[in-house]
Parts: C-alpha cells; structure tokens; sequence
C-alpha cells in the first residue's frame, strides 16, 4: 500500500514537473522572441558581439548559424528555418530578392569586407615590402583561398591575385576552403602556408596566436559589399527587423568597424 | 559532367579497396581465432570508424599530420608536404574510414567456416599459413569480396573526411561527392543533377557487378 502512495506522489510530481515545462517554455520563448540568423562565415565575431549586446537589450534569443553564402543561399531556397540572412556579398542577397524569398525592401547594404593575407607566426614573408608578390616565394607551398564557384571572399581572392598578374602562376598551389573559417584553419592547423581571407576574422584569439596578417589594398579587388535581408518565412520578421535597425545605429556599427569593416557608403 | 572527379574518385575507391583487403585479412583472421583476453580492445578499435564522425577523422588528419606536430614534420621531411590537400592524404583518410567495412565481413565468414575443415588441415601437416591460403580462404571468397564491395563503395561516397583534408583541387582531390555539394552550393542545380545521376548508376552498376560475382562464389563453396 505505502509503495503504492510513494508511486502515486511520484506519478503526480512527474506530471506536475511537465506541466510546468509544457507551461514555461512556450511562455519565456513567446515573451521576448526567438530569431535565427544565418551568416556569412567571415561575420563569426562580428555577430557574436552584436548578438550578445542585442539580447541584453531586447531579452530575445538570437540562434546562429555560420557558412558560405552561396550555401545558406541554398538552404534558404529550400525552406530553411532562417529568420535573417547575412550574406557576404551583395549578389546572393539580390538573388533571393528577384526570387520573391524575402521581405521586400528588407535588404540592406550593412558592411564592407577587407581581404588579407594571413600567414603563420614564424613565417619569413614580407608583404611590407614586396605586396601579393611575396606569395611567389617558394616556401609558401600551399595557399588557401575561400572556393570562388560560391564564396565572395574567394573571388575577391582570384581577382587581387589576378590584379597582381600572379594568378595564372600561383594557381597549382591554390587549395579551396568552403568558406573563409576553413581556409584560415588550413593555416591555423599548419597545412598551408598563406591564406586569402577575411579581415573580420583576424581578430580571434586563435588566429592572433597562431599568426600575422596583411591587409590587401582596397585597390586591388572589387569591394566586398555585404548585404542582409530578412527571410521572407520568418515569423518573428518585427524581432527581425529590430535586430537589422540595432546593427545600423552607432553601437552597431561600431562594432563592426572593431572587427575591420568598413562603413557601407549611402545611395539609392 | 565532371569526369575528371569521376576518374579520381574510382582510383581513389580502387586504391582504397586493394590497401585495405591486404591490411584487414591479416586482422580479421586475428579477431576470428584468437583467445587472447584483450582481443575485444582490438575488436572496439577496428569498428571506431563505424562510429566516429568523419570529422574527427579529418580533424586528426589534419592536425596529426600539420606542419606543427612531429608526425607531421616527418612526414613533410620525406614528402616535401604535408599529407593534406593531396591525393596520398585522402587515401590515408579513406583506409582508416572504411576499415571496418573490409574486416567486419571477413571476421563473419572465417567464423562461419566449419572448424572441423580448419582442424583437418592441420592434422594432415598443413602449416598454419598453408591453411589460411588453402582452406580459409578460399572458403571465404564470399567474405572478400563483401568487403572489397563495401570498402569501395563506402569510399567512393565518401564527404566529410575529404571536405575536411581536401583542399578542392581539381585533378587531385576534388572528389565526385564533393563536385556534387560544389554545384549545389554554386546553384547550379542542372549539373548537380546530372553528376549525382552518374554517381547513382555508376554505383548500383559497381555493386551490381560485385554481387553477381559474390552470387556465383556461393555454389564453388566445397561443402554445398
């Protein structure tokens, strides 16, 4: 008889515990909302921090998820869960836009990306000196580049080492990342010598440790323009669009200058 | 249609297949008949490719061999580079990914192999070695070719350890399954389409072909 009472007040303790969870987590999740951005993989920091300061502002629950443009293109083509895209170019935004798959007139030009070259700690290279050129130097056997079929930062990539007349040259020794995080891992891991990517990305811990960097002049490469656009499945599009009003005000774009963009200029 | 990525990713899966027929009949034939007490540690270890992810296994490719390990280097000492982004290294990958898929079916058929043949053998004077070649194996053709079967066709659609060594080099490591995710991502659905069409029938083709050969080894077994 006891044990049974025991099991009725565990039984009853169960259900209450559910209840309870069935009952609060629709309620905190309703209160302040929940949004998923996707993103280019060069804006890793960059969000993190706008990310972190927006949800000690608002309450709201920020996902993210980071890949190459063209990929979380794709994903969203097909119906992915993504309440805001971040792309790392102009072009893929536009894309989803002619394609009727977000809200219209949500696009925003939010940043300009810088290309550098990145190199490990102990390398000898001096891009001071002697710019893209130094890449022909025969210890550097392998440089990463993000894949230009899909990645913005990969063809400015192409296009620097084009400006430089070194493409044709250094091409047997290019290796594709899928997005600019995998090609500066290949140096970060001691796979390859030099890597073509992403200014913003220089700014984390393990790849300050672990080597130098040089920024490529603006002047050799088409400016890597990057737009944002609210998907047009979200459910949470005013959560959404809060999120996009905070990176334009002076706290927002000032983080995005710490982590080396640039400031889109304005036109119509 | 990438045939470049097609003929590259065959040699790589033919390659594969013929490394690890030799490394695992020596294996499996330790698994099958040995009573040492810590044969489940070997047995635990030959199946952790089943569950790790691929990207542990490329993760440690990369790192184990990177230029900043000693592995690494030595092997940079001897080769002039680093075991990623080339063909040698998506090899290695594919020998530790797919090895439990060459000695898993062994070690099943050397144990389905009626002992008393094994045993026979040995008591008509035929050595231990003598056996294996003239009794086991033989034995056991439909175990061998399961698993060159099963290596090969793991290998050949084999992802994330090559996304993760890679590098996407045409001509050397850019295999069929990662020129198909490359289109995708590209959206270039057309011709994503038509590779992955290939890669289908040239696939069923392959295994098609292994299993009417394996179909056949069954009535060749002495005792039916």
């Amino acid at each position: 008889m006891e044990s049974r009472t025991q099991r009725h007040r565990i039984v009853r303790a169960i259900a209450a515990l559910a209840l309870g969870i069935a009952l609060a987590v629709p309620a905190t999740a309703r209160a302040s909302g929940q949004i998923t951005i996707a993103a280019a993989a060069d804006l890793d920091g960059a969000l993190h921090a706008l990310i972190g300061r927006f949800e000690g502002q608002t309450g709201a629950e920020v996902r993210l998820v980071l890949g190459s443009s063209g990929n979380l293109t794709v994903q969203i083509e097909h119906g992915a869960p993504f309440d805001l895209f971040f792309s790392a170019d102009v072009a893929h935004a536009a894309k989803l836009e002619r394609e009727n798959l977000i809200v219209p007139g949500s696009l925003v030009r939010y940043a300009v990306g810088r290309l550098v070259v990145y190199v490990p700690k102990d390398s000898s290279l001096d891009f001071g000196k002697r710019g893209l050129a130094a890449l022909a130097d025969p210890s550097v056997r392998r440089i990463a580049i993000a894949n230009p079929r899909f990645a913005p930062y990969g063809q400015a990539a192409v296009a620097a080492l084009r400006h430089a007349n070194l493409y044709e040259s250094l091409e047997p020794r290019l290796v594709l990342g899928e997005d600019v995080s995998q090609t500066t891992q290949f140096v970060v891991s001691g796979n390859a010598q030099a890597a073509l990517t992403a200014l913003s990305l220089m700014f984390a811990p393990a790849t300050r440790s672990r080597g130098r960097y040089w920024v490529v002049p603006q002047s050799d490469y088409p400016p890597i323009e990057q737009a944002a656009v609210i998907v047009g499945r979200s459910r949470e599009k005013s959560l959404a669009h809060k999120f996009l009003e905070f990176i334009g005000t002076k706290e927002g774009r000032a983080i995005f200058q710490r982590y080396g963009f640039a400031t889109p200029e304005k036109r119509q | 249609m990438n045939w470049q990525a097609l003929e590259l990713t065959l040699r790589l899966s033919c390659l594969t297949a013929a490394i690890l027929i030799v490394l695992a009949l020596p294996v499996a034939y330790w698994v099958a008949y040995s009573r040492r007490r810590w044969k489940f540690l070997v047995q635990a270890l030959a199946s952790l490719p089943l569950v790790m992810p691929p990207t542990v296994l490329g993760f440690y490719v990369l790192v184990a061999f990177g230029s900043s390990s000693p592995l690494g280097r030595l092997w940079q000492h001897w080769t002039g580079h680093t075991l990623a982004f080339t063909f040698a290294g998506l090899v290695v990958g594919s020998v530790f990914y797919s090895f439990p898929f060459a000695v898993q079916p062994l070690v099943n058929s050397f144990l389905a192999i009626d002992p008393k043949l094994i045993d026979a053998s040995r008591v008509l004077g035929a050595s231990r070695l003598a056996t294996f070649f003239r009794v086991i194996l033989p034995l056991s053709a439909s175990g061998v070719a399961t698993a060159i079967a099963l290596t090969f066709a793991h290998t050949f659609g084999e992802f994330g350890v090559v996304l993760m060594v890679g590098g996407d080099i045409p001509g050397v490591t850019r295999t069929i399954s990662i020129d198909v995710f490359d289109q995708v991502q590209a959206g270039n659905y057309a011709a994503a389409n038509v590779t992955s069409l290939v890669l289908l029938a040239v696939s069923f083709l392959i295994l098609a072909a292994i299993y009417a050969w394996n179909r056949r080894a069954w009535p060749r077994a002495p005792w039916a």
